[in-house]
């Protein structure tokens, strides 16, 4: 078992590395950073003499590994906005928010869309299933800005229940959470309602009713169990959608999380708080499928013997 | 063992149907099966794949699918209780403990997710007059279907065990509850040929010791032999023969009993080339009217296009046939 949780961990390194790379040479293949930094009135000699000063005249694959040694010491370069902050520093400040928003609403589509999909499995075709269907159904299709928007004029604006924006407090998180969150709710409930419906069709679930279970332990443990595994299988592609997601939700909510700095940095060319956001999010993505990994190998046995 | 007259059967079912959902014109699985099954007895039931074999037995635990336990008709009587008529979720009390059931496939009935002793011990929780700690009975469980080093074993999962070792921890769960009676859907069909001795013998010495009564499910008539006391002869979906073990072997009464043993094996008889019986069995859809077997019986008439009534041939022993066989097998 930890011989596979090591092997994995190798992996995201790589992932890590190769990624770095790939971010590198984007940045040097959109655009010319020096035409950026130096805004438009600079002479060729002014260039040349910055290209110097940054290093940009040497060769690509010392450029990268200086890109990497920065990197590593946490040197992103600053930010051409904003009184020339560090890059990290300002993506890092914002992270908090967004980690909170996505976190809040992962628990809560989780806990809800389980519970919702093993209800609308054991009472197929009843009120509680056909509703389960219709989430999925409008939850996979909705865009989320379209959502956001509708949520914010309900519940905000007309009824006056929620804030339209703000962070801090409890009730800010409830209209961008559920906005975030529905995309994934309806995912988590499809696939919990089919792997439900496969499970409770099985000898295994035969075999638990024949020892005379009780049908919330039948339902609750044995065939919950099995369901759980695609869920987890997930998790990292529920996890990506959450964070692209983001970048609207925030945008929509005034939300001070990363990706409205994304979107905000974009507006303003402020390319190494672009380029960093994507690193950090890029990063968080491999964490978050390695724990997704490690976790799969704790739940599933047949996972934990193998290699 | 023999069977008193006096003795009221532990099990009984009267005119069981199991069709295609509610519908009275739905297509029937199974169609007006009678069966006692008393205690202490093992009734084997056999026929060919797909005359209804499981249904039946499933249909005894009420664990039928949703749409063919909606199906279900008829009057199966438990110790003087209808379940037929209880709620799918009132059964759990009868299951495990009264009735409990081998199932047919046992390399799927282990949970993946849960160890050895995990799932062994969630029924024995339910057995509240047991003595001893949990931990032990379900050593001793392991013990009493001869897995090695049990103690080990508690840990284990699903995937880490033989077939054969998966089968007897199947049927260590199915068993631990000393149910009243079991039904054992083809117990022995994976297990390899001195396994499935042991196994055998293993569930003969537990129902001697326990007075358990067994509804016995296989092909094999040789295992029929060995196990069982009375024999039912099941044909798409009917029960067409049933009678003392030595009689349905010997005096078959059936066309289809009678092609059914010819097709098997034995020591006397035992040809280059095995007869079969020729066609197959109808579809649930597809059954011909009259007697289900006039499509495939050598001795097919006229009158076999009505609905043949079920006629004594010897003491407790009745077929479904116009022209029950009277000759001793083998004599003619
Ligand atoms: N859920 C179901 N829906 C529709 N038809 C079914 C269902 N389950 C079984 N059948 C059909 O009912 C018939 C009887 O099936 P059953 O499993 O009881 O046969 P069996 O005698 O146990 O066969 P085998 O010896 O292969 O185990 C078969 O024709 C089968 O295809
Ligand atoms: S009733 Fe007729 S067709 Fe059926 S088994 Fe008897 S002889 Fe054959
Ligand atoms: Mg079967």
């Amino acid at each position: 078992m930890l011989k596979i949780i090591a092997t994995r961990v190798i992996e995201a390194f790589i992932a890590l590395l190769l990624m770095s790379i790939v971010i590198f040479l984007l940045s040097r293949l959109t655009g010319d950073p020096i035409a950026l930094l130096l805004g438009d009135g600079a002479t060729d000699a002014d260039k040349i003499a910055m290209a110097q000063e940054l290093g940009l005249d040497r060769p690509l694959p010392v450029q990268y590994l200086n890109f990497l040694g920065n990197a590593l010491t946490g040197d992103f370069g600053q930010s051409v906005t904003a009184g020339k902050q560090p890059a990290l520093d300002l993506v890092l400040s914002r992270l908090p928010a967004s980690l909170s928003l996505a976190g809040v609403a992962l628990i809560f589509t989780l806990i809800i869309g389980i519970v919702f999909g093993v209800l609308a499995s054991v009472t197929r075709n009843s009120p509680i299933d056909v509703a389960a269907r219709l989430i999925a159904l409008v939850g996979q299709s909705v865009p989320s800005f379209w959502l956001g928007i509708v949520l914010m004029y309900i519940f905000a604006v007309q009824l006056r229940l929620l804030p339209t924006s703000g962070y801090g407090r409890p009730e800010h998180y409830i209209l961008p959470a559920a906005t975030l969150g529905l995309f994934t709710l309806a995912a988590i409930t499809r696939l919990v309602r089919s792997s439900m419906l496969e499970a409770l069709g099985s000898e295994y679930i035969k075999l638990a009713r024949v020892k005379g279970l009780s049908e919330s332990i039948v339902i609750w443990k044995h065939a919950l169990a099995n369901s759980l595994i695609p869920v987890i299988t997930f998790m990292g592609t529920f996890f990506a959608v959450m964070i692209t997601g983001a970048v609207i939700v925030e945008t929509v909510f005034s939300w001070p999380g990363i990706g409205r700095l994304a979107y905000e940095s974009i507006l303003s060319r402020d390319f190494p708080v672009v380029q960093t956001v994507v690193l950090v999010i890029t990063s968080l993505f491999i964490i978050a499928n390695l724990l997704v990994d490690i976790l799969y190998i704790v739940v599933d046995p047949r996972m934990r013997s193998r290699g | 063992m023999m069977t008193l007259e006096t003795e009221t059967p532990l099990l009984e079912m009267r005119e069981v149907s199991v069709r295609l959902g509610r519908g009275a014109q739905a297509p029937a699985l199974i169609e007006n099966i009678d069966l006692k099954i008393f205690p202490g007895e093992t009734v084997g039931l056999v026929g060919e794949s797909g005359s209804g074999k499981t249904t039946l037995g499933m249909a005894l635990m009420r664990l039928l699918p949703p749409l063919l336990d909606q199906g279900l008709s008829g009057e199966i009587f438990y110790d003087g209780e209808d379940i037929a008529n209880l709620r799918a979720g009132e059964l759990a009390r009868l299951r495990g403990g009264e009735i409990s059931m081998i199932l047919q496939d046992p390399m799927a009935s282990l949970n993946p997710i849960f160890s050895i002793g995990n799932q062994l011990k969630e029924g024995l929780r339910l057995n509240a007059t047991a003595k001893g700690n949990l931990e032990a009975r379900a050593i001793q469980a392991l013990e009493s279907v001869r897995i090695p080093s049990p103690k080990t074993r508690l840990a284990n999962h699903p995937h880490q065990m033989s077939g054969g070792m998966r089968q007897r921890v199947v049927g260590a769960i199915s068993l631990t509850r000393s149910p009243r009676l079991l039904i054992a859907d083809e117990p022995t069909t994976s297990l390899d040929v001195t396994i499935q001795y042991q196994f055998l013998e293993l569930l003969k010495d537990l129902q001697k010791r326990m007075r358990m009564a067994m509804l016995f499910i296989t092909h094999d008539f040789g295992v029929v032999a060995k196990m069982c006391d009375r024999v039912a002869v099941m044909y798409a979906g009917q029960i067409v023969e049933e009678g003392p073990v030595r009689d349905i072997f010997n005096r078959p009464a059936h066309w289809y009993t009678r092609a059914l043993l010819e097709s098997v094996p034995t020591v006397d008889h035992a040809p280059e080339r095995l007869p079969t019986i020729p066609g197959s069995p109808p579809t649930i859809t597809g059954r011909p009217r009259g007697c289900r077997f006039h499509p495939r019986c050598a001795n097919a008439q006229s009158k076999c296009l009505e609905p043949p009534v079920d006629v004594e041939v010897g003491a407790k022993h009745h077929a479904k046939c116009w022209f029950p066989l009277r000759a001793q097998r083998g004599a003619a």
